[in-house]
Formats: C-alpha cells, structure tokens, sequence
C-alpha cells in the first residue's frame, strides 16, 4: 500500500501543486496573488505532462550511438508550448492588474466589488 | 543602479556572453537542446539586465520601442513565409522538406529559419513586456 | 488553381494568422482595417469551398508539414467543423464591416490598428479550434483566441472591462488547464493525440481510471470556456464592457466553438456509448441546461443595462444547446448545431444594433433608450427581428431552432422537456418585451436630443444580420443539409 503510493510520488506532488494553486486562486482577494495561484495550477500540469514523459533508465532524447532508451521527448515539446501560453497569460493577467490598480486605486477584490456597485 | 560599481563591470562584462550564449542555444538548437524560445528569453535577458543596471533611458536607446514591436511581427511573417515557401515549392504547408536539395538538408534549412523566426518574435516579446512594466510611473 | 483549393485548410487558419502582424506593422487604423477585412474576407470564402467540398465530396485531411497523421498535426474537416468554420468567419467579416465607424468612438485613439491585431488574432484561434484534427492543438488555439479576447475585453475603455477582462482570464485559464489535464491524461493512456486515432483507441480502455478522469476534466474545462451554468460567472461583466464589436462577435462565435469542441470530443473521440451508457453524462449536462435556460432568462429581466441582458440571455441560449447535446441522439445533435448557427445570427444582429444605440446616446442603459426607436426605426427593426427570433416567434432563425430542439425532445422519453423549453420561451418574452417597450411605447428621455439613425456603414452589416435571422427562417437548406450530415459523422464515433 504504502510502496503503491510512494512509486507515484510525481503524481501525488503534481496534485498538491494543483490544489494549492486553485485554493490560491479561489479564496485570495488579491490580484497578484491569484495570478500566482494561477502559474502554480498551471505548472503542476507542467510536471505531470514531463514526469509521465520519462521512461525508466531513458536518457535525455538526443541522438548519440552510446544510448538506445530515450524519454518521450513529445510531452517536452508540448509542455514548452503550454510554458510560452503561461508566460503570455500571467504577462497580460499582470498589465491587467496594473491598470485595474491605476483606475481603480487598489488590486483587492472585495475593495473592488464595492466600487463597481457604486458605480 | 548605474552607481554601482561591481553591478555595472559584472553586467557589462556577462552581457555579451550572455549574447553569446543565446545565438548558441539559437542555432545549436538541431543537434541539441535548445531552439528559439529559449535562446529567445536568454537574449532578452540580456536587454532586460541592461536596462535594470543602466536605466530604462538607456535601454530604450540600445532597443528602440518602435523597432522592438516591429520585430514582434517580423518574427511572425519570417515564420508564416517559411510555411508559405512550402506552399510554394509543392509540399504542404510548413513542409521543410521541399525547402533544400535533399530532404533532410530542406528539414535542416527550414528548422533554422523557423527558430530564427520564433526566436525573434520571443526575445521581442520580451524586451516590450519588460518596456510597458518598466515603463510605468509610479 | 486546384493547388489553392488543395491547401485550403491551411490557408483557412493561416491567412488570418498573418493579416495579426501585418495589421500591428500597418499602424494606421484605415490600413490594419483593411488587411484585417480582406483576411476575414478570404476566410469566409475558404470555409464556403470548404463546406462545399465537405458536403459533395466527403471529409478532408490536410498533414501540417508534410507529416503524415497520426504523428503529424492533422487538419481534418468535415461537414460538422465546416459548419462551425462559415460561421466564424462570415461572423467575423460582417462584424468587422461595423467596427470600422463604432471602434474609433469606443476604444482609445491610436490604438485601432492594434484592435484589429488582437481580432484577427482571435479569429485564427476560432478558425484553428474548429478545423484541427489534433487535442492538443485544439489547446494552443483555444489559448490564441482567450488571451486575444482578454485584450479585445479590456479595450472597452470603461473602468470595468478591466475587472470583466481579468475575471474572464482567471477562469478561462482554469478552464483550458483543465483541459490540457485531460487531453495530457489522454495521451498516457493512449500515446497518441490525432483525434481519429484517439477515438480508435478509447473503447479498449473504457474502465481505465485515467481515461474516466480525463473526459470529467475535459467536459468541465469546455463548460467553463462555453459558459455553461454555473460556470456562466464571466460572461455577462465580459460582454457587457467589451466594445460592441468585439460583444457581437464573441456571443456569436467563441461560446460557440467550445460547444462544438464538446460535441467532437463526447461524441466522436468518447463515443456516446462511454458518455451516455457508462456515464451519467445526460443528468451531468442537463441539470445545468435547464438551471441555464430559467437562471439565464430570470436575470436577463432584471438587468438595467441591455447588454447585460443580452449576456444572460445567452446564458440561456447556451442552456438550450447543452440540452440538445444531452439528449445523446443525432437529432439532438442537429438540434445543437443549428442552434448553434442561428443563435450566432440573432445574438450578432442584437449587439451590432446596441452597438448603433451606444453610438449614438453612448450608453446601453434601458432607461436611457426610452423612445429610440421612433428615432432609429432601423435599428429598432434589426433589434425587433433579433427579439423575434430569440423567442422562436415562426419566420425566423429561432423558430427552426426550437422546432428541432422539441423533435429531439419528443423522440427520447423526456418529452416534459417540451414543457420546459416553452416556459423559459415566455421568460424570454419578458424581457424582449420590455426593451421593446423602452424603445417603442415610451416617451423620450426629456432634455435628450432628438437623434438621427445610425451611421450606414454600421446599419448595413446590422441589417444584413438581421435580415440573416429572417433568411434562414425561411430558406432552411443549408444548415439543416450541413448539420445532417454533421450530426451523423459525429455520432457514428470511432472510426468516422
């Protein structure tokens, strides 16, 4: 039972991750630091995708006559894309918060539902 | 920071390596890791410690913001002409092979120009996002 | 010639992928609108030939880069994607034709050239969404058309887009990673990611924990992009404050085109046998299709702002499509697809002709538009028949609509959904009641200038959207040829 889980161990951390993100984005009011629960979500994807690419005793893929087991280099590939759509979603969430703050003058969510029902 | 002194000579003694080494991860990028996102982020790394140690001022000069954008879109159009070529010489879109004399030495050109392309497009990225965050006062 | 046409899947995509940069080089707004136009333009053209080899000549692949599927990214197009493809694109071009007068007055000057960037951007993602043949692929362009669209929500220039815009980016977000969960849990089980082969592969693991998991992510990653209820949060703040443009374009094409990446994906690559036998997908969907329909339409009556009424409104409109989708028969199928279609067209039509009201009183509020319609008689008819249509009055678009959505109905054993579809219909005569009201019976807001019709370059592409509703309430051929087909190569499953 115990070794059952322990042999996972990279699933287990990637769903930690997960949860911890999404608690972050969840229940933290302010801006930024949903942004970062969001990155957190996004890279426990990251690792579930590159863990479930290694094989056992696979090298790095790259091509050498020393080496015939190679990791799946797919998963890498598309992790890199997923990595660059990260980047650009926390790059625009991030200039977002600075005009919401530049407007509105706070980056807190419930300051804010208060002005928008003012307003 | 321009005043301090270790900061300066270090970063402008590292800057060009750091140059260096993303053109090598650019277009060492067929035969090992690497490729144009990364050389990218590297390369604007280098901007991007330039304009922290020096002053946004001064970066703005080295990299203009006009040119900058520009090169977003280059990199875009060098990788969508890439594609086109392909169109152009009988194979599919973003077909490389169509591209050289033989196949692998067509694959070989087209990666190069599509990395270059992507690489482009990323360090340009960058060094705006960096420009509009910096930029801002306050 | 005939090389054109056989490249025409990529071109469809990549067209407008390069009109992006070349409208952020143009950096003259009159410039960047015509490169954004003409690619719109070829768009809707390609995905006419399209559709028309789809329907005469059988389904087409294209192999991205000469690498054959299932290794290399497949374009694959069928009558179904086809379907989805001309309506994006003939949405796009229309509602471009307006954005030429409305978005210099709704976005800050100087900024035009990079609005049609942005749009163009978000119309390659559509297109990309709908004609790819590859789960992952179907993620980086769902990707291209949410950030684009966040940019497009924040440029409408009010205080809130900006919270409507950050908002929508925190749960889209979530809803396209938990997507890539599911497509990456997938590809471990299967090793592949081209979309036929999935679908070949899948049956074999029908019990496998991981593939169970996988379709609950991708369904719940799909629901929130499509806006289903309860994960309808974002929608209303995001087309409310959006420039008009951008609202009529997105309520009438990108809800939309994750709806069809859910039909793909359950019925095909799944199979409806997993999703509906194994699987209470038919309570999961319905539920919440109904919650939708009454939900949606009860906070449309209380809106004061009409494209926040119109937001809810397809909150409810989304609710009668994931019925359709829940009823798991190829009539139901139909019925989502052409729903899908003709609540494109009269959402369209509706927020270009509250685009033509914001141009002219630069508002939105109902109480502001008392007595408009004597004064815009065109636009009030565009807004009449867009009501119309919406509650499925015989005629228009909405009837065709709700008459295959009660046949579907009727054909399972759940025929008090009849009962229910009619009811929310009434709710939907509330509120297109009282704008109608507001515009027509009201006298005018005293103090107020008396104001001309809309500009014609804005009037025209509302019109012709309106006229769109009336044309296929009529003449029916084309989206109920289209969609047959469609609904029976997406429920034959595996294999195609």
């Amino acid at each position: 039972m115990l070794q059952e889980i322990l042999d996972h161990y990279n699933y287990w951390i990637a769903i930690m991750l997960m949860m911890v993100g999404f608690y972050t984005v969840v229940a933290r009011g302010n801006l930024v630091k949903k942004i970062v629960g969001l990155n957190i979500f996004q890279t426990s994807v990251f690792l579930l995708y590159i863990s479930m690419g290694k094989v056992t005793g696979g090298t790095a893929p790259i091509l050498d006559e020393r080496f015939t087991v190679y990791s799946n280099p797919i998963p890498h590939v598309l992790i890199l894309t997923a990595i660059v759509v990260g980047v650009a979603t926390t790059a625009l969430g991030l200039a977002l918060v600075v005009r919401i703050k530049e407007s509105y003058g706070t980056i807190e969510e419930d300051e804010l539902d208060l002005m928008d029902g003012e307003t | 920071m321009k005043h301090h002194r270790v900061l300066r000579i270090v970063s402008k003694l590292l800057i060009p390596f750091i140059m260096l080494f993303a053109l090598y991860v650019q277009f060492h990028g067929d035969f090992g890791p690497g490729g144009g996102f990364q050389a990218g982020v590297i390369l604007a790394s280098a901007f991007i410690l330039y304009g922290l140690i020096f002053g946004l001022e001064n970066a703005r000069k080295v990299a203009p913001p006009a040119v900058v954008t520009r090169l977003v879109a280059a990199g875009v159009l060098i990788y969508a002409a890439t594609g086109y070529a392909g169109l152009l010489k009988g194979g599919n879109f973003l077909d490389y092979g169509v591209l050289g004399a033989t196949p692998v030495a067509g694959q070989h050109l087209g990666i190069l120009i599509i990395e270059f392309g992507v690489g482009t497009t990323v360090a340009a990225s960058m060094i705006t996002i960096f420009f509009l965050f910096a930029g801002r006062e306050r | 010639m005939n090389t054109l046409l056989a490249h025409l899947p990529a071109l469809q995509v990549v067209v407008p992928m390069v009109a992006a940069p070349l409208c952020l080089l143009a950096g003259r707004a009159g410039l960047a609108w015509i490169i954004a136009f003409l690619a719109a333009a070829f768009a809707t053209v390609a995905a006419a030939l399209l559709a028309y080899q789809t329907l005469h000549h059988g389904p087409i692949s294209y192999a991205m880069g000469g690498w054959a599927p299932p290794w290399g990214i497949e374009y694959a197009v069928d009558t179904a994607n086809a379907f989805i493809l001309l309506l994006v694109a003939a949405i796009a071009c229309v509602v471009l034709v307006f954005c030429r007068t409305s978005i210099p007055k709704e976005i800050r000057a100087g900024r035009e050239h990079l609005f049609y960037c942005m749009y163009t951007l978000c119309l390659t993602g559509l297109l990309g969404i709908a004609i790819t043949g590859d789960a992952f692929n179907v993620f980086v362009f769902l990707e291209i058309s949410s950030l684009s669209s966040y940019a497009l929500i924040a440029m409408g220039g009010r205080r809130k887009s900006l919270t409507a815009a950050f908002q929508y980016l925190i749960m889209g977000t979530i809803g396209a990673t938990f997507f890539l969960i599911g497509v990456g849990l997938l590809y471990m089980m299967t090793g592949t990611l081209n979309m036929a082969d999935l679908s070949a592969r899948i049956p074999e693991l029908q019990d496998s924990r991981p593939v169970l998991a996988a379709f609950a992510f991708i369904t719940v990653g799909l629901a929130l992009k499509a806006a289903l209820f309860p994960l309808h949060l974002w929608l209303p703040n995001a087309y409310a404050y959006a420039p008009s443009g951008v609202s009529a374009f997105m309520a009438a094409t990108a809800t939309k085109v994750s709806l069809y990446v859910l039909l793909r994906f359950t019925f095909t690559i799944f199979g409806s046998e997993f999703a509906f036998g194994n699987l209470p997908l038919l309570w999961v969907l319905l539920v919440p299709a109904v919650l939708a329909m009454f939900a949606g339409s009860f906070s449309a009556i209380f809106q004061t702002d009409i494209k926040r009424m119109l937001a809810y409104s397809s909150v409810a409109q989304i609710g009668y499509i994931t019925l359709a989708i829940a009823l798991a028969n190829p009539a139901g199928v139909q019925a989502a697809m052409i729903h899908i279609f003709n609540h494109g067209l009269m959402k369209a039509a509706l927020f270009c002709a509250m685009g033509c009201i914001f141009y002219r009183i630069g508002s939105t509020r109902i109480d502001q538009m008392a007595g408009l319609g004597r004064q815009m008689p065109w636009t009030f008819a565009a807004i009449v028949t867009g009501g119309l249509s919406l509650l499925g009055v015989p005629l228009t678009a909405g009837y065709i609509s709700k008459w295959y959505l009660v046949q579907a109905a009727l054909q399972t054993d759940l025929w008090w959904l009849v009962i229910l579809i009619a009811l929310s219909s009434m709710l939907a005569l509330v509120y297109v009641w009282r704008l109608v009201e507001a515009l027509y019976f009201q006298e005018p807001v005293p103090g107020r200038e008396a104001v001309r019709e809309a500009p014609l370059s804005m009037l025209l592409p509302t019109l012709l959207l309106a006229g769109a509703n009336i044309y296929f309430g009529l003449d029916t051929r084309l989206p109920v040829a289209m969609t047959e087909n469609a609904a029976l190569l997406l429920f034959q499953g595996p294999g195609g």
